[in-house]
């Protein structure tokens, strides 16, 4: 029968498939493998990939050989030496949720630490749940992870995207008090989206005046081109603009608006302005205001604590140039766990299981890299942090990009409390914030 | 019974019971993952027999995965013999009245009105937050018989035996059809159509039948793909890009054969795996580049191959048994 032999070469490929395929030697004690997922190709590499895999892998080295500042100053994750291993986080979500099965039940890996976009991280969450394995969240943004569901296995290290609009807002009300009426100009996805409704909502109960204008512009994600959204952003008569724009997007919006003189037109606030900061250096046009979801980059560059100052020489040495927000965020992933980590083990007296860690991390409070971090939200698995916005002026004597007006907002400002969800939050006027 | 389908049992069967005693999970998830997107490729090969190859199928891959989220979401619904029918059958009347359009087209056209079709469908979805938009949302426990499991275990090889079940008898299907009179016109249309036509077929009605089959199994393959994935969101469901990875795997695995798309899908989900392991930073290369080595080097797939290996070993074999490998 020769069906039999077709079936018998398949066999044959599929045992050879299984050969190829057989799990790679289980780690030993003396370490804790990582698997580090960052935008490594793509649209998002530039601006969030690169920077975050380079301040993981930084601090990462800095903790195999102890010479992180104090406190942090042990060597190891509880004296485990760190294995990291980089992957990619383009190719889409189904590509993803494989990879991150891959991660842990072919490659082992003790941990998962990483993740730019929201997508990825609302799709990895159900699968660390269910695979029942340690998830560290870098930088993504919705704050649907923790307020969908509880989670036992996935934290996540700094403020979600709530924070960004909510500070944007109260920057607006404090530094362009006269504003009358704004609009906005956001990427047509979730991100983009979600931004608006936040900033828009938070307006409306902070400045309860000002006039939102009916023609808010949503392009399409990686358009390139915004000559037709300007004209129609300066035919507005609304004098503020409000964009979550990033990377390539970011900068060609800037680099097509300023010769039509738009800056001097309109005031703008640019919550993920500072991601891109560094790069668009001098073509950052004075008097925009930017944000970098959080006490991150350029809004902390002037930041004198040991800590921060260690980070930032550090980085400047190894990459050739100041860490952006995606830096600071993936370190600050790698930091918390390793305090889960050493806290664990002091209180075990011994290597800490996976669950001590996850125990000695949840509702954690540390001094991260540029500010202390509150592990408040989603039964202690979802942080806070304080939040920085402040306008554009170039140091013509330094040669390099400065900012002024830089405020502060503290976390219970700008984030909501544990028992509500953001938007609703925001819609019931945020009341209980400290700012 | 022919050969191909003892070939496909006893193949079916074999994978099964590895996947249940051998395979480590993360294989299973892979097979799971392969073989669903597998179902739609076996859509895919039966237009690409009549010569039409569809850059848009992502759109009834779209349409059931959503369907088998949304009946979750909204109506509570998450029993999967429900479910997953549903998947197959809206992508099935969406198939049948944009057929009425699609099959007076040919070739690049056909390819390109299909696009376009996907693409309405991802740009309304990107545009519905209560859709989550971009980011998707997920989908409820899935149950079967109305019992649902929490045990990663159970669940996965649950939903493995489905689809070697699924695939087992969309493939004898298939390949019944394609032994059949309106089956055996796929090759016929491809090669002269007025010719059918003064055989007294309506080509338009053939490939209009073959379209909705396409559609169908695109569906029930995205409504697997959604079960399997436990989310849904417009980039990996709806975008150019799945229907680009539909065609890759038709073209990587050959139209030789049923059991083709799910060897080829197979293989293309290791090579991503291990391109992605051994290469982070360049993977792309990795996937591209074999897709350009199996069309300069095996223009009928990977199919060609095995059915070489298949058929070396008894070289007396008559022509008329070796059909297949010819294609």
């Amino acid at each position: 029968m020769k069906s039999l032999r077709y079936a018998g070469v398949l066999g044959a490929g599929l045992a050879g498939v299984i050969a190829l395929a057989a799990p790679m030697p289980v780690a030993a004690k003396d370490t804790v493998s990582l698997g580090i997922v960052a935008f490594l190709s793509g649209p998002a590499a530039g601006p969030y990939g690169v920077p975050g895999r380079n301040g993981a892998e930084m601090v990462i080295d800095a903790i195999n050989k102890g010479t992180l500042p104090a406190p942090y100053g042990t060597k190891g994750f509880a004296g485990a030496t760190v294995a990291a291993e980089y992957i990619d986080e383009s190719g889409g979500n189904t590509k993803q949720v494989s990879e991150y099965r891959n991660l842990v039940q072919k490659r082992g890996v003790d941990a998962i630490i990483g993740y730019v976009s929201s997508g990825s991280c609302a799709a990895v969450a159900p699968v660390a749940e269910e695979l029942q394995t340690l998830t560290v969240m870098s930088v993504c943004g919705t704050p649907r992870i923790f307020e969908e569901a509880p989670r036992e296995y996935v934290f996540r290290t700094m403020s979600h995207a709530t924070a960004d609009n909510i500070a944007a807002a109260h920057y607006v009300k404090e530094m362009m008090p006269d504003v009358k009426s704004y609009t906005g100009i956001n990427q047509n996805y979730a991100w983009g989206q979600d931004s608006w409704r936040d900033f828009s909502l938070a307006m409306t109960g902070l400045m309860p005046d000002a006039k939102v204008s009916d023609k808010p512009q949503f392009p399409k994600i990686f358009a390139g081109q915004y000559g037709s959204e300007i004209s129609a952003l300066s035919l507005d008569d609304a004098e503020l603009v409000h964009s979550s724009f990033w990377g390539g997007d970011f900068e060609a919006f800037i680099l097509q608006a300023t010769p039509r003189g738009f800056f001097s037109q309109k005031k703008v606030v640019l919550t993920v302005g500072g991601v891109s900061a560094y790069r668009l250096g001098k073509r950052l046009p004075d008097g925009v205001a930017i944000g970098s979801r959080g006490p991150y980059g350029i809004l902390v560059r002037d930041r004198d604590t040991p800590l921060n100052t260690w980070f930032i020489k550090t980085y400047r040495d190894t990459y050739g140039e100041y860490p952006s927000g995606a830096a600071y965020q993936y370190a600050q992933a790698i930091l918390a766990t390793k305090i889960a980590y050493d806290k664990a083990a002091e209180a075990a007296g011994s290597f800490p299981n996976e669950k001590q860690v996850r125990e000695a991390l949840t509702g954690l409070e540390f001094e991260s890299f540029a500010a202390p971090v509150k592990m408040a939200l989603g039964n202690g698995h979802q942080a806070v942090t304080e939040h920085m916005y402040g306008i554009v002026q170039w140091d013509e004597a330094a040669g390099e990009l400065g900012l002024r007006d830089v405020k502060v907002y503290p976390a219970e400002c700008v984030m909501p409390p544990a028992d509500t969800t953001s938007v609703e939050w925001i819609e019931a006027g945020m009341p209980g914030a400290k700012c | 019974m022919d050969r191909t389908v003892i070939g496909l049992t006893v193949g079916f069967a074999l994978v099964a019971l590895l996947g249940v005693f051998v395979l480590p999970d993360w294989l299973m998830s892979q097979i799971l993952i392969a073989f669903s997107r597998a179902l739609a490729v076996l859509g895919l090969l039966v237009l690409w027999r009549t010569g039409l190859i569809s850059f848009g199928h992502a759109l009834y891959f779209g349409l059931g995965a959503y369907t088998v989220a949304m009946l979750g979401k909204d109506l509570g619904i998450t029993e999967v013999l429900i479910t997953l029918p549903a998947a197959g059958l809206v992508a099935a009347l969406v198939g049948f009245a944009l057929g009425f359009i699609i099959r007076k087209y040919r070739e690049i056209f056909f390819a390109m009105l299909n696009l376009a079709f996907s693409m309405v469908l991802f740009g309304i979805l990107v545009k519905t937050e209560a859709l989550g938009s971009t980011d998707g949302f997920s989908v409820e426990q899935p149950t079967l018989f109305g019992i649902g499991t929490d045990d990663s275990t159970t669940k996965l090889t649950a939903l493995f035996l489905g689809i070697c079940v699924i695939g087992w008898l969309a493939a004898i299907f298939v390949h019944r059809y394609l032994r059949s009179i309106l089956g055996n016109l796929t090759t016929a249309v491809r090669d002269n159509e007025i010719r059918v036509e003064y055989l007294g077929y309506s080509v338009a009605e053939a490939i209009h039948g073959k379209y909705v089959m396409s559609a169908a199994l695109a569906g029930l393959a995205g409504g697997f793909m959604a079960l399997a994935l436990g989310q849904v969101d417009p980039e990996s469901m709806v975008n150019w890009t799945v229907s680009g990875e539909l065609v890759f795997v038709t073209v990587l695995a050959g139209p030789g054969s049923v059991a083709a798309p799910f060897i080829g899908s197979l293989v293309f989900e290791l090579l991503r795996t291990y391109a992605f392991e051994l290469v982070p930073y360049a993977w792309q290369l990795i996937v591209g580049g074999t897709l350009l080595a199996v069309i300069f080097f095996l223009p009928g797939g990977l199919w060609s191959v095995i059915s070489k290996l298949g058929g070396r070993s008894r070289p007396s074999d008559p022509p008329a048994n070796r059909e297949e490998a010819g294609r």
